[in-house]
């Protein structure tokens, strides 16, 4: 690269991607520019976002190129002090934006692999004592600490252990997972080969939905080129088929080992039999790649966020009908409507916010009354919803909460593995149900069928699927009762019809 | 040419399979590559599976069958698939669907999917690899015209 020749960054994740960033840089580097492509720094309203000398263009086209090259363009000024990030504590994506994703060279100048060295000089009791100290809890849902989980796997006697990295992210209204392996894949891998130290694990699977191929692409890179420094850890990078139940622990181990990815039933634990029978650590996306952080600043730097027994930071994923759309990560205990109408700046269609639903199609709906809610998982469990994976999906005043409830019922039918009857036959009948509700036949009666079946799937489905399906469903009943029993006089929803 | 479907499989069996790990591990990753090279998992491919992982051929076909993305015969059109979930839906998704079966007029496969990711940049599409978000009426009119 000349001198002269500008230089220009631009996200090469699938947002930026479907956004158009692919044909900008490539029109950018026939006007003369010298394009980089680094990771996404989550201003997803905003992309394709170009960066010149760190100054930020919104939605930028082919057309805009001159102005931008010659600085007339208008900007929203340096990226790094936009106030969407500059309100954010940015641990697990530190790097986001600002290097190239499969870049060895910027991972390491970045901090890269500090967390690894470290623990290597580190016996695995220690590194897991800061896990424990950190107080990190599961980032696919569940919230078991982390610490606790790995010193189990660590203590089963074995000849063979695994590292599973859960990378099946299927709720609706989450991304985060999908920008750190196409953002920051090396930081991914880094903790899966400290946690594999940790414990004494010597291969790790990265389990990735297919629905995903960039980051496929980019973990299969990533793990090759980093294959000598990671060694003699290694780590395969597996996708999925489409299923969405596989997000499940267990039905991903059945699918990693070529079965129907079918729950199992616990006990036993995968920590004591899990891949092949093996002793596992299976855990999230994120809570591996908080993991390099933790051990290179240490358990106690990262307790000191978040509140109550919810430590460290979440990236919180503002989704759906959104103004300002991306990733948000920040201590535990800010409030729901901090988030939503401060942060996200209420709805994009400019209508007002009528609820939101938390944690993906598992999670409940809340509706604006509850905004004050605290964002961390007691809070949440007081108020019977879930922050599961942390996923905020925005719906405006045009939802129509009845279908949305005959939705959740509805994906569950459809994704069911079809081990256990709740789930399997529960889901169906519940849509049956519903579809009776929706046309305003004995609404009483049915809405009493509907809570009775959501019981049921609650305490008897044997994995989440079933048993959280539920929360939209009851949620929706409880905050929006109007848009069910309004069926009984018209048929329809007195509002317009969000289908 | 399509190479033959027994050394095919073999070849990827052979890339797939570790040493120290159960054969039937590699049982996905072997439908994967069927999956891309045939366009579909035939009977057959499911007989040369079973003999090479030694499993019954109910086994593979309850597998095969229970993955969305395994097909039991090719689908000759092109496919576009439309996300359909929560973050779509409250983006409006559900208002294109008629008019995209419209002008798909049978010759493009629309199927559902259930998330891609791009939840904060809704309605979202995905043909083959290319993503393709922010969609409305128009645009997606002109992604299925494009490909029919």
């Amino acid at each position: 690269m000349s001198a002269e020749q500008p230089l220009i960054r631009i996200a090469d994740d699938a947002a930026a991607l479907a956004c158009g960033a692919d044909t900008l840089a490539r029109a950018f580097e026939q006007a003369g520019a010298h394009v980089e492509r680094v990771s996404s720094w989550g201003l997803h309203w905003l992309e394709p976002l170009v960066e010149r000398d760190g100054i930020g263009y919104a939605k930028a086209a082919p057309a805009d190129i001159p102005a931008i090259l010659d600085g007339s363009a208008p900007s929203i000024g340096r990226i790094e002090e936009h106030p969407f990030l500059a309100r954010q504590q940015r641990l697990t994506f530190a790097r986001a934006g600002k290097t190239r994703p499969l870049s060895l060279d910027d991972y390491a100048a970045a901090g890269g692999w500090e967390g690894l060295t470290k623990a290597r000089a580190m016996r695995p009791e220690a590194v897991i004592d800061q896990m424990k100290l950190s107080g990190l809890r599961g980032r696919g849902g569940a919230g078991f600490p982390a610490g606790i989980k790995w010193d189990t796997v660590r203590l089963a006697k074995a000849d063979r252990k695994y590292i599973v990295c859960n990378a099946d992210e299927g709720d609706s209204g989450t991304f985060a997972d999908r920008m750190v392996m196409e953002g920051d894949p090396y930081m991914l891998i880094e903790g899966m080969a400290i946690a594999g130290h940790a414990v004494g694990a010597s291969k790790g699977y990265v389990y990735i939905r297919s629905e995903y191929p960039h980051a496929i692409a980019k973990m299969r890179a990533a793990a090759e080129r980093c294959a000598a420094i990671i060694a003699p850890f290694e780590i395969e990078i597996r996708a999925g088929a489409g299923a969405y139940v596989c997000g499940e622990e267990t039905s991903l181990l059945n699918s990693l080992e070529g079965r129907r990815g079918e729950v199992r039933a616990k006990p036993p634990l995968p920590a004591l039999k899990g891949l092949f029978g093996k002793p596992t650590v299976i855990n999230n996306v994120l809570t591996l790649a908080a993991v390099p952080w933790i051990i290179a600043h240490g358990g106690e730097a990262y307790a000191a966020y978040g509140m109550g027994r919810s430590h460290g930071t979440m990236p919180i994923q503002l989704a759906g009908n959104v103004k300002h759309g991306g990733l948000f990560e920040v201590a535990f205990g800010i409030t729901l409507g901090e988030l939503v109408n401060e942060i996200g700046g209420g709805t994009a269609s400019g209508r007002p916010v009528r609820a939101v639903q938390v944690g993906g199609p598992l999670g409940a709906y809340i509706p604006v009354e509850q905004f004050d809610m605290a964002f961390d998982y007691e809070s949440f469990a007081h108020a019977d919803a879930l922050i599961g994976h942390a996923g905020i999906t925005v719906f405006d005043d045009r939802v129509d909460m009845a279908q949305m409830a005959r939705f959740a019922l509805e994906f569950c039918a459809e994704e069911s593995c079809g081990k256990c009857t709740p789930c399997r036959l529960g889901s169906t009948r519940g849509v049956e149900v519903m579809d009776e509700i929706l046309a305003g036949r004995d609404v009483e009666t049915n809405m009493l069928l509907i809570e009775d079946l959501s019981d049921t799937m609650k305490y008897g489905s044997l994995c989440a699927l079933g048993g959280f399906t539920p929360y939209p469903v009851m949620s929706a009943i409880r905050h929006f009762r109007g848009d069910f029993d309004s069926r009984s006089v018209s048929g329809e929803k007195a509002m317009e019809v969000a289908e | 040419m399509k190479p033959v479907l027994g050394e095919y499989i073999a070849q990827s069996a052979a890339q797939h399979r570790r040493e120290d790990e159960p054969a039937r591990g590699a049982l996905l990753p072997i439908l994967h590559d069927i999956q891309a090279e045939y366009g579909h998992v035939s009977e057959e491919a499911v007989r040369e599976i079973a003999v090479l992982l030694n499993l019954t051929r109910a086994e593979i076909h309850g597998v095969v069958s229970f993955y969305h993305d395994f097909r039991k015969q090719p689908e000759e059109r092109p496919v576009l698939r439309l996300c359909r979930a929560e973050a779509c839906k409250a983006r409006g998704v559900e208002h294109l669907v008629n008019a995209a079966m419209t002008v798909a007029a049978g010759k493009v496969s629309i199927e559902t999917v259930y998330c891609l990711g791009l939840c904060s940049i809704g309605p979202s599409a995905m043909v083959g690899d290319s993503v393709h978000a922010r969609l409305d009426a128009e645009r997606l009119a002109a992604l299925i015209g494009a490909m029919a």
